[in-house]
C-alpha cells in the first residue's frame, strides 16, 4: 500500500475572504482578499510559488474556464495553474493538487485557491444547469435540497425513527451552527436562532425547511503549502501538517446497482476509513479534535457523523441532541458556523474548512477559539447528491500529532 | 374474421370541476351556467395526446403479445408534432420493433373512427395485428362552451384475426365538407358555427345516412343495434338521432359527459372501450364519428373472454380521480395563462437530437440492461456492468423496465426546483426483479409517498423546449393502483 501523505507537507499560510452576499466584489476581488491574507501569513514573496491550483465549481457563471483567471487576478509569475472542478469537493481538490505537487518534489511551494461568485445569478440557491446530455434525458433535475432531503425518509426507515424526532435533531444541528456563526466575523449568517424558528420555517424540500439549508455565498479561500523543512527554514515555530487527503467517487453503484438504501453516503465511509488509515487514526471519536463537515443540509451533517465513524449507526440523533458536536461538546462540528452559516461558495468551501482547522490549531480563532488545544482537525466535502457523489476527507494536525 | 382482440383506455387523473370554471367565467357569459354540473378529465402539464395514447395502448396490451403487432395507427386532432411522426413516438415508448409500421391519422373529429375502420380493413387484408389508438387533448378558449364540454382521454384497440372479443360486421364512411368548426394550421383554437345549424343540418342529416349505410352493409335492422355510440356535445342529440334512425332508446350509450367530457376524435373510441367492458356476447355496437362527414362501424361482441386486457379500462381510470377546483391552476397547466414562473424556469431544455437517437431505447422505451453472466439488472444499460462483484464487459442485453412494478427507496417534495406543477416530487425507486433509478413522480399526493410504496411507470413529458418547440419525453413513477 502507498505510504500516504502523512506529515510530508506543511501549511504555511492560509487566507479566507469574508463570505456572504458580496455585491461589492467579483471573483477576482474575492481571490485577492483570500490570497493576500495567506501570503502575509506565509511571509513569502509571490515569486516563490512554483505552482497553483484553482477550484471553481460553477465556472460558466463566474470566472469562466481554465486556470487563467487565478493567474491574472493574482498576477502569478507565469507558473503552472490548473483549474479543478469536482462538485462541492472542488476546494479540497485544489488543496490536494498543491499538496501532492509539494510531496512529489515537483514544487517547493504551491498554492491552492478556491473561489465562487454565486450571487450574480439573479436568484437564490444554486444555479440550474445541465449535468450532461444523458442526465438531462433520464435524470431528475431536482434542487440540491431536494436531492439531499431524500436522506431523511430513508434514514428514518432504516433506523425506525419518528418524523418529529429526526426533525428536532436536524433543527439542533442548525441552531448549533447559527450560534457558532454568530461569533465569526467572516461568516455569511451571523444571527443566532432558536429551535422553534427552525421547526416553523417554510418548507424547501420535504422535510428540509429554510433553516435546514446552508447559505449560498460568494467567497474565496486560499492555502500555501510547502515541505516541513522549508516551513521551518521560513521560521515557522508550530507546524500544521497534512495527515490525510482522501477522495472517494461514486461509480454508479448507489444509483444503478443494488443494495444502497439511500440513508447514508457510501463514498463518505470509504473516504473516512482511508483517511484514518493514512493518518494513523484508530479511534476517530477519541482522537479527532475538531470537525468541519459538509453541512449543506442539516440531515447531511447528521448522517455524516455516522459515516465518519464518530457516531454509531443510528446513533447520530442521540449524539446531536446530547450536544456532542456543539462548540463546547466532545468533538465540535462547524465551530466556525459551517456551510450553514459561514457560507458555501462551492469552490472555496473545502479550503475554508481547512482554514478554520488551521486557525484553531494555532490558537488564532478569536472569540470562537476552542479552549482545549485541538491537535487533529478533520474536514469533509460532499459533491453531487446522495445517490451519486464525490466525497473528500482531509485531516490536518499539529506536527507530531 | 377480423375484429377487436383487446382494448384499453386512459383517462387523466385530474378532474376539473365545471362549477369552478363557471364561477370564474359566468360574469362574462351567463349562459355558461347551464354547464355547471359535473367534472371533466384534464391532462396535467406533462401529458399530451402522445403520452395518453401510450397509456391507453399499455392498458390494451395488458397480457397481450406485443410481438404480433404489425402497425400502429394514432388518431388525434391535437398531436403535438406537425412534422416528427407522433405514432412513431408511441411505438418507441411501447418498445415495439422497428419493422412495425406507424401512421398518424388526423384532420377531423371523425379520425378516431376513420383510423379504426382502416385498421380493421388493413388487418383483414393481410391478417396481421394492428394497434389503433385515438387520443385527444383539446385546447379550448377560456370562457368558451367547449372549454366546459371537452375532456381529455385516449382509447386503444388491438385489431386482429385471432380470439377477437368483438367481431367486425361492417364499416361505412360518408365524406362531406360540412364545416361545423375548423382550425387552421398554427391556430390554437377551433372556430365554431351555430349549434342549431350543426344539430339540424349536420348531425341531423349526415349521421342517419352513415348509420343507414353501415346497417345496410352489415345486413342489420336498426332495432338490432344494442349499443349506439354517437358523441356530440349537443345535449339529447344522440338520442334524437337514434330515434330518427329507428335505434332503441335503451341502446344509446352514456356519453360520459358528467364525469369525463367529450374527447373529440378520441371520444367514439373511448365510449366503445367502455361499452366493451360490459357488453354481453352477441350484443351489436354501432360507433359513429362525426366531422367532415360521418364514419360508422359495427361490431358484435363474441363470447371470448376480455381478460386480462384491459388493465384498468375506462371505468378503472375514471375511478383513479383527483378533483380540482382551481380554474387558474388549470389555465396555467394548460399553458393558457402566462404567470411569473421565476428565473429557474429559464433553464434551456434544448435536446441534442443526436443523443436522443443514440439512446432512444433507454429514453423513450425505458429499456435497461441485464448482465447475461450475473443476471443483474441496471438502468441505463452500460458497456461495463455496475455490479461491484463483477464489472463484466459487454455482457448486457436489453431489459425493458416500463411495465415492471417498482418500490420507493427515497423521496422528497421539492418546492425550490422549477416545475409547472409544484412541488416537484421525486426519489429513488427499485424495480421488482432488480434495477433502480432516480425518478420523477407524477399523479400523487404527499400521503401517497413512503419508503416501500409500490409504484408504476408512466410515459410523460419530461420537459418542453418552448424556445424551439420540442418536447422531451421520459418515464415517471406514480403510485400503483390495482386493477
Amino acid at each position: 500500500m502507498a505510504s500516504g501523505i502523512r506529515d510530508k507537507v506543511a501549511i504555511i499560510g492560509m487566507g479566507c475572504a469574508r463570505f456572504g452576499e458580496r455585491w461589492d466584489a467579483d471573483a477576482d476581488a474575492l481571490m485577492v482578499e483570500a490570497y493576500l491574507e495567506a501570503l502575509t501569513d506565509a511571509g513569502i514573496e509571490p515569486g516563490r510559488i512554483d505552482a497553483a491550483w484553482l477550484s471553481v465549481a460553477m465556472d460558466s457563471i463566474n470566472v469562466g474556464p481554465s486556470g487563467i483567471p487565478a493567474s491574472v487576478a493574482l498576477r502569478l509569475d507565469n507558473i503552472p495553474v490548473t483549474k479543478v472542478e469536482n462538485y462541492c469537493a472542488s476546494g479540497t481538490e485544489a488543496f490536494r493538487g498543491a499538496v501532492y505537487a509539494v510531496a512529489s518534489g515537483a514544487a517547493d511551494i504551491a498554492l491552492a485557491i478556491g473561489v465562487e461568485k454565486l450571487k450574480d445569478t439573479g436568484y437564490g440557491g444554486l444555479p440550474v444547469r445541465s449535468r450532461g446530455t444523458m442526465f438531462d434525458m433520464i435524470g431528475v433535475v431536482g434542487s440540491a435540497p431536494g436531492n439531499f432531503a431524500q436522506l431523511a425518509g430513508a434514514y428514518r426507515a432504516r433506523h425506525n425513527i419518528a418524523k418529529g424526532d429526526l426533525k428536532r435533531a436536524m433543527a439542533h444541528v442548525s441552531v448549533k451552527s447559527h450560534a457558532n456563526g454568530a461569533k465569526n466575523p467572516k461568516a455569511h449568517l451571523r444571527k443566532p436562532i432558536d429551535i422553534d424558528t427552525v421547526l416553523n420555517a417554510p418548507m424547501v424540500a420535504e422535510p428540509l425547511g429554510l433553516y435546514d439549508c446552508c447559505g449560498v455565498s460568494d467567497g474565496a479561500a486560499c492555502a500555501i503549502v510547502t515541505t516541513p523543512a522549508i516551513a521551518r527554514s521560513l521560521g515557522a515555530r508550530e507546524l500544521v501538517t497534512v495527515k490525510a487527503l482522501q477522495l472517494s467517487v461514486s461509480n454508479g453503484w448507489e444509483l444503478q446497482g443494488a443494495g444502497w438504501d439511500g440513508s447514508y453516503f457510501h463514498t463518505a465511509r470509504i473516504a473516512a476509513d482511508r483517511a484514518y488509515r493514512e493518518a494513523g487514526i484508530t479511534d476517530p471519536r477519541r482522537q479527532i479534535s475538531l470537525m468541519e463537515v459538509h453541512d449543506c443540509f442539516s440531515i447531511t451533517e447528521l448522517v455524516t457523523m455516522e459515516d465518519l465513524r464518530i457516531s454509531p449507526p443510528g446513533g447520530g440523533v442521540k449524539d446531536v441532541l446530547d450536544g456532542v458536536f456543539d462548540s463546547d461538546g466532545d468533538i465540535p462540528c462547524q465551530i466556525d458556523g459551517g456551510l450553514k452559516c459561514f457560507g458555501h461558495p462551492i469552490g472555496a468551501s473545502g479550503l475554508r474548512m481547512i482554514y478554520e482547522n488551521y486557525l484553531q490549531m494555532l490558537g488564532r480563532a478569536g472569540e470562537r477559539q476552542r479552549s482545549k488545544q485541538p491537535v487533529l482537525g478533520l474536514s469533509h466535502n460532499l459533491g453531487g447528491m446522495p445517490n451519486q457523489n464525490v466525497c473528500a476527507v482531509a485531516i490536518i494536525g499539529l506536527d507530531g500529532a | 374474421m377480423v375484429g377487436i382482440v383487446a382494448f384499453g383506455a386512459y383517462v387523466p387523473r385530474m378532474r376539473l370541476q365545471r362549477s369552478a370554471v363557471v364561477a370564474a367565467n359566468s360574469w362574462f357569459n351567463s349562459a355558461l351556467k347551464s354547464h355547471a354540473k359535473g367534472e371533466k378529465a384534464v391532462a396535467n402539464w406533462d401529458e399530451d395526446s402522445i403520452t395518453m395514447a401510450v397509456e391507453a395502448a399499455r392498458d390494451s396490451l395488458n397480457g397481450q403479445d406485443r410481438e404480433a403487432i404489425g402497425a400502429v395507427f394514432l388518431a388525434s386532432t391535437t398531436l403535438p408534432f406537425a412534422d416528427r411522426q407522433n405514432a412513431v413516438i408511441v411505438k418507441e415508448a411501447l418498445n415495439l420493433g422497428d419493422h412495425v409500421a406507424t401512421l398518424d391519422v388526423g384532420g377531423s373529429r371523425r379520425c378516431g373512427v376513420s383510423a379504426l375502420i382502416q385498421a380493421v380493413a388493413s388487418a383483414a387484408s393481410d391478417g396481421t395485428t394492428r394497434l389503433c389508438v385515438a387520443s385527444e387533448k383539446p385546447k379550448d378558449r377560456p370562457a368558451s362552451e367547449s372549454e366546459l364540454t371537452h375532456g381529455d382521454a385516449a382509447a386503444a384497440f388491438v385489431v386482429g384475426a385471432q380470439r377477437e372479443i368483438a367481431r367486425h360486421l361492417a364499416s361505412y364512411t360518408l365524406s362531406a365538407d360540412f364545416v361545423d368548426h375548423f382550425r387552421a394550421q398554427g391556430r390554437d383554437y377551433d372556430y365554431e358555427w351555430e349549434s342549431r345549424w350543426i344539430r339540424d343540418e349536420g348531425y341531423g342529416k349526415l349521421a342517419p345516412q352513415a348509420v343507414a349505410g353501415v346497417l345496410r352493409r352489415a345486413d342489420l335492422r336498426a332495432d338490432q343495434i344494442d349499443v349506439f355510440i354517437l358523441p356530440t356535445s349537443i345535449r339529447g342529440l344522440a338520442a334524437a338521432i337514434a330515434k330518427q334512425c329507428g335505434i332503441r332508446s335503451a341502446a344509446v350509450a352514456d356519453d360520459l359527459s358528467a364525469v369525463l367530457g367529450n374527447c373529440a376524435a378520441a371520444h367514439p373510441l373511448v365510449m366503445l372501450a367502455r361499452s366493451l367492458e360490459t357488453a354481453a356476447a352477441g350484443q351489436r355496437i354501432l360507433v359513429a364519428g362525426f366531422g367532415s362527414g360521418c364514419d360508422a362501424i359495427v361490431f358484435e361482441r363474441t363470447d371470448a373472454a376480455a381478460s386480462p386486457s384491459p388493465l384498468l379500462g375506462v371505468d378503472g381510470w375514471l375511478a383513479r380521480r383527483k378533483p380540482e377546483s382551481n380554474y387558474v391552476k388549470y389555465l396555467c397547466l394548460r399553458g393558457q395563462l402566462d404567470i411569473e414562473r421565476g428565473m429557474r424556469a429559464e433553464f434551456d431544455q434544448k435536446q441534442p437530437l443526436t443523443a436522443l437517437w443514440r439512446s432512444r431505447k433507454t429514453v423513450l422505451g425505458l429499456v435497461g440492461g441485464r448482465c447475461t453472466q450475473t443476471g443483474a439488472v441496471q438502468f441505463p444499460r452500460s458497456q461495463i456492468g455496475v455490479s461491484p462483484n463483477n464489472h463484466a464487459i459487454g455482457t448486457q442485453e436489453d431489459y425493458p423496465l416500463a411495465d415492471r412494478k417498482a418500490r420507493i427507496l427515497t423521496y422528497t417534495a421539492d418546492h425550490l426546483t422549477y416545475t409547472p406543477d409544484p412541488p416537484a416530487c421525486y426519489g429513488m425507486i427499485e424495480f421488482d426483479g432488480g434495477g433502480r433509478m432516480h425518478a420523477e413522480f407524477c399523479d400523487l399526493e404527499p400521503e401517497d409517498v413512503e419508503v416501500g410504496r409500490e409504484m408504476r411507470m408512466m410515459f410523460r413529458i419530461k420537459a418542453v423546449d418552448a424556445q424551439r418547440g420540442f418536447i422531451r419525453y421520459f418515464w415517471k413513477a406514480t403510485p400503483a393502483v390495482s386493477s
